[in-house]
Protein backbone atom coordinates (compact mmCIF):
# COMPACT_ATOMS: atom_id res chain seq x y z
CA UNK A 1 0.00 0.00 0.00
CA UNK A 2 1.31 3.33 -0.89
CA UNK A 3 2.09 6.02 1.87
CA UNK A 4 -1.11 8.19 2.91
CA UNK A 5 -0.51 11.33 2.93
CA UNK A 6 -2.23 13.66 5.12
CA UNK A 7 -3.18 17.49 4.74
CA UNK A 8 -3.82 17.35 8.41
CA UNK A 9 -0.35 17.71 10.45
CA UNK A 10 0.51 19.00 14.15
CA UNK A 11 2.88 21.75 15.28
CA UNK A 12 4.72 20.13 17.84
CA UNK A 13 6.23 23.01 19.34
CA UNK A 14 2.63 24.68 20.06
CA UNK A 15 0.99 21.70 21.75
CA UNK A 16 1.24 21.44 25.12
CA UNK A 17 0.02 18.22 24.97
CA UNK A 18 -4.11 18.97 26.77
CA UNK A 19 -6.71 16.66 25.62
CA UNK A 20 -9.13 18.85 23.48
CA UNK A 21 -8.16 17.01 20.13
CA UNK A 22 -8.32 13.61 21.77
CA UNK A 23 -12.01 13.55 22.37
CA UNK A 24 -13.03 15.73 19.47
CA UNK A 25 -11.31 13.08 17.02
CA UNK A 26 -14.35 11.11 15.33
CA UNK A 27 -12.00 7.90 14.30
CA UNK A 28 -9.52 8.32 17.45
CA UNK A 29 -6.69 8.68 15.69
CA UNK A 30 -4.88 11.55 18.41
CA UNK A 31 -2.86 10.15 21.08
CA UNK A 32 -0.92 12.01 23.46
CA UNK A 33 2.53 11.06 23.97
CA UNK A 34 5.43 12.32 25.61
CA UNK A 35 3.24 15.17 26.53
CA UNK A 36 2.54 15.75 22.29
CA UNK A 37 -0.64 15.14 20.42
CA UNK A 38 0.22 12.49 17.86
CA UNK A 39 -1.60 11.65 15.03
CA UNK A 40 -2.10 8.31 13.53
CA UNK A 41 -1.72 8.56 9.80
CA UNK A 42 -4.03 5.46 9.11
CA UNK A 43 -6.86 6.37 11.03
CA UNK A 44 -6.75 10.38 10.21
CA UNK A 45 -9.82 11.30 7.47
CA UNK A 46 -8.85 14.98 7.48
CA UNK A 47 -11.66 16.27 8.71
CA UNK A 48 -10.00 18.90 10.84
CA UNK A 49 -11.84 18.88 13.71
CA UNK A 50 -8.54 18.98 15.65
CA UNK A 51 -7.56 21.91 13.89
CA UNK A 52 -10.82 23.49 14.46
CA UNK A 53 -10.76 22.86 18.17
CA UNK A 54 -7.16 23.45 19.70
CA UNK A 55 -7.05 26.08 21.85
CA UNK A 56 -3.10 26.68 20.76
CA UNK A 57 -3.45 26.64 16.89
CA UNK A 58 -0.96 23.64 16.99
CA UNK A 59 -2.93 21.60 14.22
CA UNK A 60 -2.17 22.94 10.54
CA UNK A 61 -2.91 21.98 7.30
CA UNK A 62 -0.27 21.11 4.59
CA UNK A 63 -1.04 23.74 2.01
CA UNK A 64 1.33 25.42 -0.99
CA UNK A 65 1.70 29.35 -1.21
CA UNK A 66 0.65 31.34 -3.47
CA UNK A 67 4.77 31.37 -4.30
CA UNK A 68 3.68 28.54 -6.43
CA UNK A 69 2.40 30.29 -9.02
CA UNK A 70 5.97 30.65 -10.39
CA UNK A 71 6.26 27.14 -11.03
CA UNK A 72 4.21 26.99 -13.85
CA UNK A 73 4.07 28.84 -17.33
CA UNK A 74 0.05 29.22 -17.24
CA UNK A 75 -1.69 29.21 -14.05
CA UNK A 76 -5.45 28.51 -13.35
CA UNK A 77 -7.39 29.42 -9.91
CA UNK A 78 -9.99 27.04 -8.78
CA UNK A 79 -12.01 29.18 -6.20
CA UNK A 80 -13.72 26.43 -3.72
CA UNK A 81 -17.23 27.29 -3.69
CA UNK A 82 -17.52 28.28 -0.71
CA UNK A 83 -15.30 31.37 -1.55
CA UNK A 84 -18.32 32.83 -2.60
CA UNK A 85 -19.31 33.06 1.55
CA UNK A 86 -16.15 35.08 2.13
CA UNK A 87 -16.56 38.48 0.54
CA UNK A 88 -19.20 40.75 2.40
CA UNK A 89 -21.64 41.93 -0.39
CA UNK A 90 -20.07 45.57 -1.25
CA UNK A 91 -17.61 43.03 -3.53
CA UNK A 92 -18.84 41.48 -6.36
CA UNK A 93 -17.97 38.01 -6.83
CA UNK A 94 -16.76 38.57 -10.28
CA UNK A 95 -14.53 41.59 -9.05
CA UNK A 96 -12.99 39.12 -6.21
CA UNK A 97 -12.53 36.83 -9.32
CA UNK A 98 -10.54 39.92 -10.90
CA UNK A 99 -8.50 40.66 -8.45
CA UNK A 100 -7.26 36.83 -7.96
CA UNK A 101 -6.33 38.00 -12.05
CA UNK A 102 -3.98 40.94 -10.21
CA UNK A 103 -2.60 38.24 -7.77
CA UNK A 104 -1.05 36.66 -10.64
CA UNK A 105 -3.11 33.98 -11.84
CA UNK A 106 -3.84 33.36 -15.30
CA UNK A 107 -6.91 32.51 -15.31
CA UNK A 108 -9.89 31.94 -13.10
CA UNK A 109 -12.47 29.35 -13.36
CA UNK A 110 -15.57 29.07 -11.72
CA UNK A 111 -16.03 26.05 -9.77
CA UNK A 112 -19.43 26.65 -8.64
CA UNK A 113 -20.15 26.14 -13.07
CA UNK A 114 -18.72 23.01 -13.10
CA UNK A 115 -21.61 21.75 -9.75
CA UNK A 116 -24.34 22.84 -11.47
CA UNK A 117 -23.16 21.00 -14.60
CA UNK A 118 -22.55 17.84 -12.30
CA UNK A 119 -26.03 18.38 -10.88
CA UNK A 120 -27.46 18.06 -13.95
CA UNK A 121 -25.46 14.65 -14.67
CA UNK A 122 -25.97 13.32 -10.93
CA UNK A 123 -29.69 14.08 -11.24
CA UNK A 124 -30.17 11.64 -14.10
CA UNK A 125 -28.13 8.69 -12.10
CA UNK A 126 -30.26 9.52 -9.15
CA UNK A 127 -33.76 9.41 -10.76
CA UNK A 128 -32.12 5.62 -12.51
CA UNK A 129 -33.66 2.10 -10.64
CA UNK A 130 -31.21 1.27 -8.47
CA UNK A 131 -30.85 -1.66 -5.74
CA UNK A 132 -28.35 0.63 -3.39
CA UNK A 133 -30.65 3.52 -2.65
CA UNK A 134 -29.80 6.07 -0.88
CA UNK A 135 -27.01 7.13 -3.29
CA UNK A 136 -24.51 8.79 -0.85
CA UNK A 137 -22.73 12.32 -2.23
CA UNK A 138 -18.90 12.08 -2.69
CA UNK A 139 -18.91 15.70 -2.53
CA UNK A 140 -17.01 15.99 0.94
CA UNK A 141 -14.23 13.90 1.05
CA UNK A 142 -14.27 13.34 4.70
CA UNK A 143 -17.16 11.27 4.38
CA UNK A 144 -16.25 8.98 1.71
CA UNK A 145 -12.85 8.03 3.58
CA UNK A 146 -15.19 7.51 7.24
CA UNK A 147 -17.20 5.03 4.90
CA UNK A 148 -13.93 3.49 3.82
CA UNK A 149 -12.44 2.70 7.06
CA UNK A 150 -15.71 2.58 9.00
CA UNK A 151 -18.89 1.55 7.01
CA UNK A 152 -17.68 -0.52 4.05
CA UNK A 153 -21.13 -2.10 3.48
CA UNK A 154 -22.21 1.05 2.34
CA UNK A 155 -19.20 1.54 -0.37
CA UNK A 156 -21.79 0.21 -3.19
CA UNK A 157 -23.83 3.23 -1.96
CA UNK A 158 -21.27 5.77 -2.99
CA UNK A 159 -22.27 7.78 -6.11
CA UNK A 160 -19.26 7.81 -8.23
CA UNK A 161 -18.65 10.77 -9.15
CA UNK A 162 -16.14 13.69 -9.44
CA UNK A 163 -16.19 16.83 -7.27
CA UNK A 164 -16.69 19.97 -8.68
CA UNK A 165 -13.34 20.66 -8.62
CA UNK A 166 -12.04 17.35 -10.30
CA UNK A 167 -14.22 18.52 -13.40
CA UNK A 168 -13.38 21.71 -13.79
CA UNK A 169 -9.64 20.66 -13.52
CA UNK A 170 -9.88 18.03 -16.07
CA UNK A 171 -12.01 20.37 -18.53
CA UNK A 172 -9.55 23.42 -17.86
CA UNK A 173 -6.48 21.11 -18.98
CA UNK A 174 -8.20 19.14 -21.74
CA UNK A 175 -8.47 22.46 -23.09
CA UNK A 176 -4.97 24.11 -22.51
CA UNK A 177 -3.50 20.91 -24.06
CA UNK A 178 -5.37 21.37 -26.59
CA UNK A 179 -4.34 24.88 -27.01
CA UNK A 180 -0.56 23.98 -26.93
CA UNK A 181 0.76 23.86 -23.88
CA UNK A 182 2.62 21.16 -22.24
CA UNK A 183 0.65 19.20 -18.90
CA UNK A 184 4.06 20.17 -16.64
CA UNK A 185 3.50 23.75 -17.82
CA UNK A 186 -0.34 23.97 -16.62
CA UNK A 187 -0.74 24.69 -12.72
CA UNK A 188 -4.20 24.62 -11.95
CA UNK A 189 -4.13 25.33 -8.15
CA UNK A 190 -7.32 25.20 -5.96
CA UNK A 191 -8.36 27.57 -3.34
CA UNK A 192 -9.20 25.34 -0.75
CA UNK A 193 -11.47 25.51 2.54
CA UNK A 194 -10.37 22.40 4.21
CA UNK A 195 -7.21 20.05 4.93
CA UNK A 196 -9.79 16.88 3.47
CA UNK A 197 -9.95 18.29 -0.26
CA UNK A 198 -6.09 18.89 -0.05
CA UNK A 199 -5.74 15.46 0.80
CA UNK A 200 -7.97 14.29 -2.01
CA UNK A 201 -5.74 16.14 -4.52
CA UNK A 202 -2.86 14.23 -3.16
CA UNK A 203 -4.72 11.34 -2.70
CA UNK A 204 -7.14 10.91 -4.64
CA UNK A 205 -10.47 8.20 -4.19
CA UNK A 206 -11.78 6.83 -7.38
CA UNK A 207 -9.05 8.33 -9.70
CA UNK A 208 -5.35 7.44 -10.20
CA UNK A 209 -4.08 11.18 -10.41
CA UNK A 210 -5.96 14.46 -9.38
CA UNK A 211 -6.04 17.14 -12.56
CA UNK A 212 -5.10 19.95 -9.88
CA UNK A 213 -1.58 20.05 -8.94
CA UNK A 214 -1.59 21.97 -5.62
CA UNK A 215 -3.94 23.91 -2.84
CA UNK A 216 -3.52 27.06 -1.37
CA UNK A 217 -5.45 28.02 1.46
CA UNK A 218 -8.64 30.61 1.24
CA UNK A 219 -7.22 32.39 4.49
CA UNK A 220 -4.13 33.07 2.69
CA UNK A 221 -6.04 34.05 -0.93
CA UNK A 222 -8.53 36.13 0.98
CA UNK A 223 -5.48 38.26 2.95
CA UNK A 224 -4.67 38.91 -0.38
CA UNK A 225 -7.31 39.75 -2.41
CA UNK A 226 -8.46 42.40 0.55
CA UNK A 227 -5.50 44.02 0.68
CA UNK A 228 -5.75 44.48 -3.48
CA UNK A 229 -9.30 44.59 -4.29
CA UNK A 230 -10.03 48.62 -4.10
CA UNK A 231 -7.66 48.70 -7.06
CA UNK A 232 -9.04 46.01 -9.19
CA UNK A 233 -10.45 47.83 -12.19
CA UNK A 234 -10.02 45.84 -15.49
CA UNK A 235 -13.21 43.69 -15.11
CA UNK A 236 -13.34 40.29 -17.26
CA UNK A 237 -16.33 38.31 -16.88
CA UNK A 238 -15.71 35.18 -15.09
CA UNK A 239 -18.59 34.53 -12.91
CA UNK A 240 -20.78 32.29 -14.29
CA UNK A 241 -22.70 30.19 -12.21
CA UNK A 242 -25.87 30.57 -11.79
CA UNK A 243 -27.53 30.25 -7.78
CA UNK A 244 -27.87 25.95 -8.67
CA UNK A 245 -24.49 26.05 -8.72
CA UNK A 246 -23.27 28.40 -5.62
CA UNK A 247 -25.86 26.57 -3.82
CA UNK A 248 -23.68 23.66 -3.44
CA UNK A 249 -21.64 25.76 -0.53
CA UNK A 250 -23.98 24.79 1.99
CA UNK A 251 -25.52 21.94 3.29
CA UNK A 252 -28.41 21.04 1.12
CA UNK A 253 -27.31 23.07 -2.10
CA UNK A 254 -26.61 19.87 -3.87
CA UNK A 255 -29.70 18.36 -3.26
CA UNK A 256 -31.66 21.66 -4.34
CA UNK A 257 -29.56 21.82 -7.61
CA UNK A 258 -30.98 18.36 -8.52
CA UNK A 259 -34.01 19.20 -7.20
CA UNK A 260 -34.94 16.44 -5.84
CA UNK A 261 -37.35 15.30 -3.25
CA UNK A 262 -36.03 12.17 -1.26
CA UNK A 263 -32.92 13.07 0.54
CA UNK A 264 -31.59 14.19 4.18
CA UNK A 265 -28.92 16.94 3.95
CA UNK A 266 -26.68 16.15 7.55
CA UNK A 267 -23.65 18.22 8.64
CA UNK A 268 -21.76 17.89 11.21
CA UNK A 269 -19.14 14.93 11.64
CA UNK A 270 -21.35 13.72 14.67
CA UNK A 271 -24.72 13.78 13.10
CA UNK A 272 -23.52 12.29 9.67
CA UNK A 273 -21.78 9.32 11.85
CA UNK A 274 -25.14 8.66 13.46
CA UNK A 275 -27.00 8.89 10.00
CA UNK A 276 -24.65 6.37 8.74
CA UNK A 277 -24.61 4.28 11.81
CA UNK A 278 -29.02 4.01 10.87
CA UNK A 279 -28.27 3.83 7.17
CA UNK A 280 -26.04 0.42 7.89
CA UNK A 281 -28.69 -1.35 9.42
CA UNK A 282 -30.98 -0.40 6.48
CA UNK A 283 -33.67 2.43 7.98
CA UNK A 284 -32.98 4.80 5.15
CA UNK A 285 -33.69 2.40 2.61
CA UNK A 286 -36.85 4.60 1.30
CA UNK A 287 -34.51 7.76 0.42
CA UNK A 288 -33.18 8.54 -3.17
CA UNK A 289 -29.51 10.51 -1.36
CA UNK A 290 -27.77 11.46 1.15
CA UNK A 291 -25.29 14.68 1.09
CA UNK A 292 -23.27 14.83 4.00
CA UNK A 293 -20.53 17.13 5.47
CA UNK A 294 -18.39 16.85 8.16
CA UNK A 295 -18.50 20.57 8.74
CA UNK A 296 -21.29 22.60 9.98
CA UNK A 297 -23.07 23.93 7.11
CA UNK A 298 -21.06 22.24 4.46
CA UNK A 299 -18.27 23.28 2.70
CA UNK A 300 -19.10 27.14 4.49
CA UNK A 301 -17.94 26.19 7.79
CA UNK A 302 -14.38 24.54 6.23
CA UNK A 303 -11.92 25.03 8.91
CA UNK A 304 -9.59 26.87 6.22
CA UNK A 305 -11.90 29.71 5.70
CA UNK A 306 -12.38 33.07 7.09
CA UNK A 307 -15.73 33.68 7.83
CA UNK A 308 -17.78 32.88 10.12
CA UNK A 309 -19.80 29.76 9.08
CA UNK A 310 -23.49 30.83 9.95
CA UNK A 311 -22.72 34.49 7.92
CA UNK A 312 -21.21 32.54 5.19
CA UNK A 313 -24.40 30.53 4.83
CA UNK A 314 -26.05 33.37 4.87
CA UNK A 315 -24.61 35.24 2.11
CA UNK A 316 -24.45 32.02 0.08
CA UNK A 317 -28.30 31.72 0.30
CA UNK A 318 -28.58 35.59 -0.69
CA UNK A 319 -26.11 34.87 -3.60
CA UNK A 320 -28.42 31.91 -5.03
CA UNK A 321 -31.26 34.16 -5.26
CA UNK A 322 -29.07 36.93 -6.77
CA UNK A 323 -27.70 34.85 -10.11
CA UNK A 324 -31.05 32.77 -10.08
CA UNK A 325 -32.26 29.38 -9.17
CA UNK A 326 -34.48 29.50 -12.46
CA UNK A 327 -31.81 30.72 -14.95
CA UNK A 328 -31.17 28.16 -17.21
CA UNK A 329 -27.27 26.35 -17.24
CA UNK A 330 -25.37 26.34 -19.82
CA UNK A 331 -23.66 22.83 -20.63
CA UNK A 332 -20.09 22.97 -21.68
CA UNK A 333 -18.98 20.22 -20.67
CA UNK A 334 -20.20 17.04 -22.66
CA UNK A 335 -21.96 15.30 -19.81
CA UNK A 336 -20.00 11.76 -20.71
CA UNK A 337 -18.74 9.66 -18.28
CA UNK A 338 -14.99 10.26 -19.13
CA UNK A 339 -15.73 13.87 -17.74
CA UNK A 340 -17.47 13.09 -14.47
CA UNK A 341 -17.15 9.47 -12.66
CA UNK A 342 -14.69 8.16 -11.36
CA UNK A 343 -13.10 4.93 -13.03
CA UNK A 344 -11.29 3.02 -10.14
CA UNK A 345 -13.31 1.09 -7.47
CA UNK A 346 -13.49 2.48 -3.99
CA UNK A 347 -11.82 -0.05 -1.38
CA UNK A 348 -12.75 -0.01 2.00
CA UNK A 349 -9.89 0.58 4.60
CA UNK A 350 -10.82 -1.70 7.75
CA UNK A 351 -8.37 -0.16 9.53
CA UNK A 352 -10.70 -0.76 12.95
CA UNK A 353 -9.82 -4.45 12.76
CA UNK A 354 -7.77 -5.89 15.39
CA UNK A 355 -6.50 -8.93 12.85
CA UNK A 356 -6.81 -9.86 9.77
CA UNK A 357 -7.12 -13.49 11.36
CA UNK A 358 -10.36 -14.03 12.86
CA UNK A 359 -9.08 -16.40 15.30
CA UNK A 360 -6.39 -13.91 16.58
CA UNK A 361 -8.83 -11.11 16.54
CA UNK A 362 -11.31 -12.72 18.52
CA UNK A 363 -8.19 -13.45 21.30
CA UNK A 364 -7.13 -9.54 21.31
CA UNK A 365 -10.76 -9.17 22.02
CA UNK A 366 -10.94 -10.99 24.52
CA UNK A 367 -8.07 -9.25 25.86
CA UNK A 368 -9.56 -5.64 25.74
CA UNK A 369 -12.85 -6.89 27.62
CA UNK A 370 -10.46 -8.45 30.44
CA UNK A 371 -8.49 -4.99 30.17
CA UNK A 372 -11.47 -2.99 30.05
CA UNK A 373 -13.16 -4.42 33.29
CA UNK A 374 -9.54 -3.71 35.04
CA UNK A 375 -9.30 0.34 33.76
CA UNK A 376 -11.55 2.72 35.48
CA UNK A 377 -13.71 3.51 33.08
CA UNK A 378 -14.10 7.74 33.34
CA UNK A 379 -12.49 8.09 30.09
CA UNK A 380 -10.45 10.98 31.50
CA UNK A 381 -7.89 10.90 28.73
CA UNK A 382 -5.03 11.28 30.97
CA UNK A 383 -2.63 8.53 29.87
CA UNK A 384 -3.03 9.95 26.34
CA UNK A 385 -6.23 7.86 25.01
CA UNK A 386 -9.29 9.10 24.19
CA UNK A 387 -10.94 6.71 26.49
CA UNK A 388 -10.25 3.71 28.25
CA UNK A 389 -11.55 1.16 26.11
CA UNK A 390 -9.03 2.77 23.38
CA UNK A 391 -6.51 2.10 26.03
CA UNK A 392 -7.36 -1.11 26.10
CA UNK A 393 -7.22 -1.88 22.86
CA UNK A 394 -3.51 -0.02 22.55
CA UNK A 395 -2.38 -2.30 25.14
CA UNK A 396 -3.21 -5.39 23.36
CA UNK A 397 -1.80 -4.14 20.18
CA UNK A 398 1.57 -3.22 21.94
CA UNK A 399 1.14 0.12 21.87
CA UNK A 400 0.78 0.85 25.65
CA UNK A 401 0.94 -0.71 29.01
CA UNK A 402 -1.51 -0.56 32.21
CA UNK A 403 0.97 1.45 34.09
CA UNK A 404 -0.11 4.25 31.41
CA UNK A 405 -3.74 4.35 32.99
CA UNK A 406 -3.27 7.29 36.04
CA UNK A 407 -5.91 6.26 38.03
CA UNK A 408 -4.57 2.56 38.52
CA UNK A 409 -0.88 3.64 38.77
CA UNK A 410 -1.37 5.84 42.07
CA UNK A 411 -3.95 3.62 43.40
CA UNK A 412 -2.55 2.56 47.05
CA UNK A 413 -1.07 -1.55 46.76
CA UNK A 414 -2.64 -3.96 48.68
CA UNK B 1 -39.08 -27.97 12.50
CA UNK B 2 -35.84 -27.25 14.64
CA UNK B 3 -36.54 -26.17 18.53
CA UNK B 4 -35.30 -22.85 20.49
CA UNK B 5 -32.18 -24.40 22.22
CA UNK B 6 -28.92 -22.56 22.88
CA UNK B 7 -25.87 -24.03 21.28
CA UNK B 8 -23.29 -24.33 23.99
CA UNK B 9 -20.44 -25.84 21.01
CA UNK B 10 -17.33 -24.31 20.15
CA UNK B 11 -18.11 -20.57 21.39
CA UNK B 12 -15.43 -18.62 20.76
CA UNK B 13 -17.21 -15.66 23.11
CA UNK B 14 -20.45 -14.74 24.45
CA UNK B 15 -22.15 -11.21 24.94
CA UNK B 16 -24.21 -10.47 26.95
CA UNK B 17 -27.01 -7.54 26.90
CA UNK B 18 -30.43 -7.47 29.52
CA UNK B 19 -32.96 -4.91 27.78
CA UNK B 20 -35.29 -2.94 29.68
CA UNK B 21 -39.16 -2.19 28.35
CA UNK B 22 -40.17 1.31 27.61
CA UNK B 23 -36.71 2.54 27.63
CA UNK B 24 -36.83 4.67 24.56
CA UNK B 25 -33.49 6.77 25.14
CA UNK B 26 -31.10 3.31 25.30
CA UNK B 27 -32.94 1.34 21.82
CA UNK B 28 -30.40 0.78 19.58
CA UNK B 29 -27.14 1.28 22.42
CA UNK B 30 -26.77 -2.83 22.62
CA UNK B 31 -27.09 -3.83 19.10
CA UNK B 32 -24.76 -0.66 18.26
CA UNK B 33 -22.04 -2.25 20.80
CA UNK B 34 -22.66 -5.48 19.14
CA UNK B 35 -21.81 -3.89 15.81
CA UNK B 36 -18.48 -1.98 17.35
CA UNK B 37 -17.20 -4.58 18.64
CA UNK B 38 -17.65 -6.77 15.48
CA UNK B 39 -17.11 -4.67 13.88
CA UNK B 40 -13.40 -4.73 15.01
CA UNK B 41 -13.23 -8.91 14.25
CA UNK B 42 -12.44 -9.37 10.71
CA UNK B 43 -15.91 -9.96 9.92
CA UNK B 44 -17.13 -9.56 6.32
CA UNK B 45 -18.93 -5.72 5.47
CA UNK B 46 -22.24 -7.68 4.56
CA UNK B 47 -22.40 -10.05 7.57
CA UNK B 48 -21.60 -7.82 9.85
CA UNK B 49 -24.83 -5.43 8.54
CA UNK B 50 -26.65 -8.33 8.74
CA UNK B 51 -26.17 -9.10 12.28
CA UNK B 52 -26.61 -5.33 12.96
CA UNK B 53 -29.97 -5.33 11.44
CA UNK B 54 -30.74 -8.69 13.29
CA UNK B 55 -29.57 -7.52 16.85
CA UNK B 56 -31.23 -3.95 16.50
CA UNK B 57 -35.05 -5.27 15.57
CA UNK B 58 -34.66 -7.45 18.47
CA UNK B 59 -33.57 -5.14 20.59
CA UNK B 60 -36.33 -2.96 19.79
CA UNK B 61 -38.90 -5.54 19.65
CA UNK B 62 -38.03 -6.25 23.92
CA UNK B 63 -37.86 -2.52 24.20
CA UNK B 64 -41.87 -1.69 22.78
CA UNK B 65 -43.30 -5.11 23.24
CA UNK B 66 -41.85 -7.10 26.09
CA UNK B 67 -41.35 -6.21 30.06
CA UNK B 68 -37.83 -7.11 29.45
CA UNK B 69 -35.58 -9.22 27.89
CA UNK B 70 -31.79 -10.07 26.95
CA UNK B 71 -29.86 -10.83 24.09
CA UNK B 72 -26.80 -13.22 24.34
CA UNK B 73 -24.90 -12.91 20.96
CA UNK B 74 -22.43 -16.29 20.80
CA UNK B 75 -19.70 -15.71 18.34
CA UNK B 76 -18.20 -19.02 16.77
CA UNK B 77 -15.92 -19.58 14.40
CA UNK B 78 -18.28 -20.20 11.61
CA UNK B 79 -21.00 -18.20 12.55
CA UNK B 80 -22.80 -15.78 14.84
CA UNK B 81 -26.09 -17.08 16.71
CA UNK B 82 -28.12 -14.84 18.69
CA UNK B 83 -30.16 -15.21 21.14
CA UNK B 84 -33.23 -13.35 22.16
CA UNK B 85 -35.84 -14.36 25.09
CA UNK B 86 -38.19 -12.04 27.10
CA UNK B 87 -40.88 -11.89 29.40
CA UNK B 88 -43.97 -10.69 27.86
CA UNK B 89 -47.03 -11.47 27.09
CA UNK B 90 -46.23 -13.09 24.09
CA UNK B 91 -47.17 -13.49 20.35
CA UNK B 92 -50.69 -15.22 19.69
CA UNK B 93 -50.08 -16.08 16.37
CA UNK B 94 -46.89 -15.73 15.34
CA UNK B 95 -47.67 -16.69 11.56
CA UNK B 96 -49.27 -13.27 11.43
CA UNK B 97 -46.65 -11.49 13.28
CA UNK B 98 -44.18 -12.63 10.55
CA UNK B 99 -46.16 -10.78 8.14
CA UNK B 100 -44.47 -7.55 6.50
CA UNK B 101 -46.68 -4.37 7.88
CA UNK B 102 -48.45 -6.33 11.08
CA UNK B 103 -47.50 -4.75 14.54
CA UNK B 104 -49.35 -4.81 17.82
CA UNK B 105 -46.99 -1.64 18.50
CA UNK B 106 -48.70 1.17 21.09
CA UNK B 107 -49.49 4.23 19.90
CA UNK B 108 -46.76 5.84 21.91
CA UNK B 109 -44.09 3.42 20.13
CA UNK B 110 -45.46 4.45 16.68
CA UNK B 111 -45.42 8.26 17.70
CA UNK B 112 -41.66 7.53 17.95
CA UNK B 113 -41.49 6.05 14.78
CA UNK B 114 -41.22 2.54 15.73
CA UNK B 115 -43.66 -0.14 15.20
CA UNK B 116 -43.52 -0.57 11.50
CA UNK B 117 -44.30 -3.96 11.67
CA UNK B 118 -41.21 -5.03 9.84
CA UNK B 119 -39.52 -5.88 13.03
CA UNK B 120 -39.53 -9.71 13.00
CA UNK B 121 -39.73 -9.71 8.73
CA UNK B 122 -36.27 -7.99 8.77
CA UNK B 123 -34.73 -10.22 11.34
CA UNK B 124 -36.20 -13.65 9.48
CA UNK B 125 -34.93 -12.19 6.24
CA UNK B 126 -30.96 -11.47 7.42
CA UNK B 127 -31.10 -14.97 9.13
CA UNK B 128 -29.53 -18.33 7.61
CA UNK B 129 -31.51 -19.69 10.29
CA UNK B 130 -34.52 -18.18 12.24
CA UNK B 131 -36.48 -19.90 15.53
CA UNK B 132 -39.53 -18.37 16.64
CA UNK B 133 -41.62 -19.71 19.96
CA UNK B 134 -43.97 -18.08 21.72
CA UNK B 135 -45.69 -18.75 24.94
CA UNK B 136 -48.92 -17.01 25.59
CA UNK B 137 -48.38 -14.76 28.75
CA UNK B 138 -44.84 -15.92 29.72
CA UNK B 139 -42.77 -14.59 26.40
CA UNK B 140 -41.27 -15.14 23.18
CA UNK B 141 -37.58 -16.96 22.58
CA UNK B 142 -36.12 -16.47 18.68
CA UNK B 143 -33.21 -18.05 18.10
CA UNK B 144 -30.99 -16.31 14.66
CA UNK B 145 -28.17 -17.87 13.21
CA UNK B 146 -25.90 -15.87 10.36
CA UNK B 147 -22.94 -18.12 8.76
CA UNK B 148 -19.90 -16.28 7.05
Amino acid sequence: MREYWHSVVLEKDYCNGCTHCLDRCPTQAIRIIDGKARIIQDRCIDCGECLRVCPYHAKGALVSSIDTLNNYKYTVALPSISFYGQFSEEYDTNKVYNALLKLGFDEVYDTAHAAEILAVYEKAMVEKEHYNKPLISTYCPVITRLIQIKYPALIDHIIKLEAPMEIAARHVRKRLIQEGYTSDEIGIIYISPCPAKITSIKNPIGIDKSSIDEAVSTEEIYYKVMKIIDKVTDIKPIQCSTGKGIGWARVGGQSYAMEIDDYIAVDGIDEVIKVLESMEIGKLNSLDFFEGYACVNGCVGGPLNVENTFIGKNRVRKLTKKYGMDEPVTIDIELIPENMEWDTPIKPMPIFKLDTDFKRALEKMAKIEEYTQILPGINCGACGAPNCRVLAEDIVSGNAKLEDCVLLKNQPKG
Amino acid sequence: MNTYMKNESNVAMKLHYDISKDDFSRAGEASSKIKNMLRQLAIEANILRRIAIATYEAEINLVIHSLGGTIDVYIKPDCIEIYVEDVGPGIENIELAMTKGFSTATAVAREMGFGAGMGLPNMEKVSDEFIIESTIGVGTQIKMVVTY
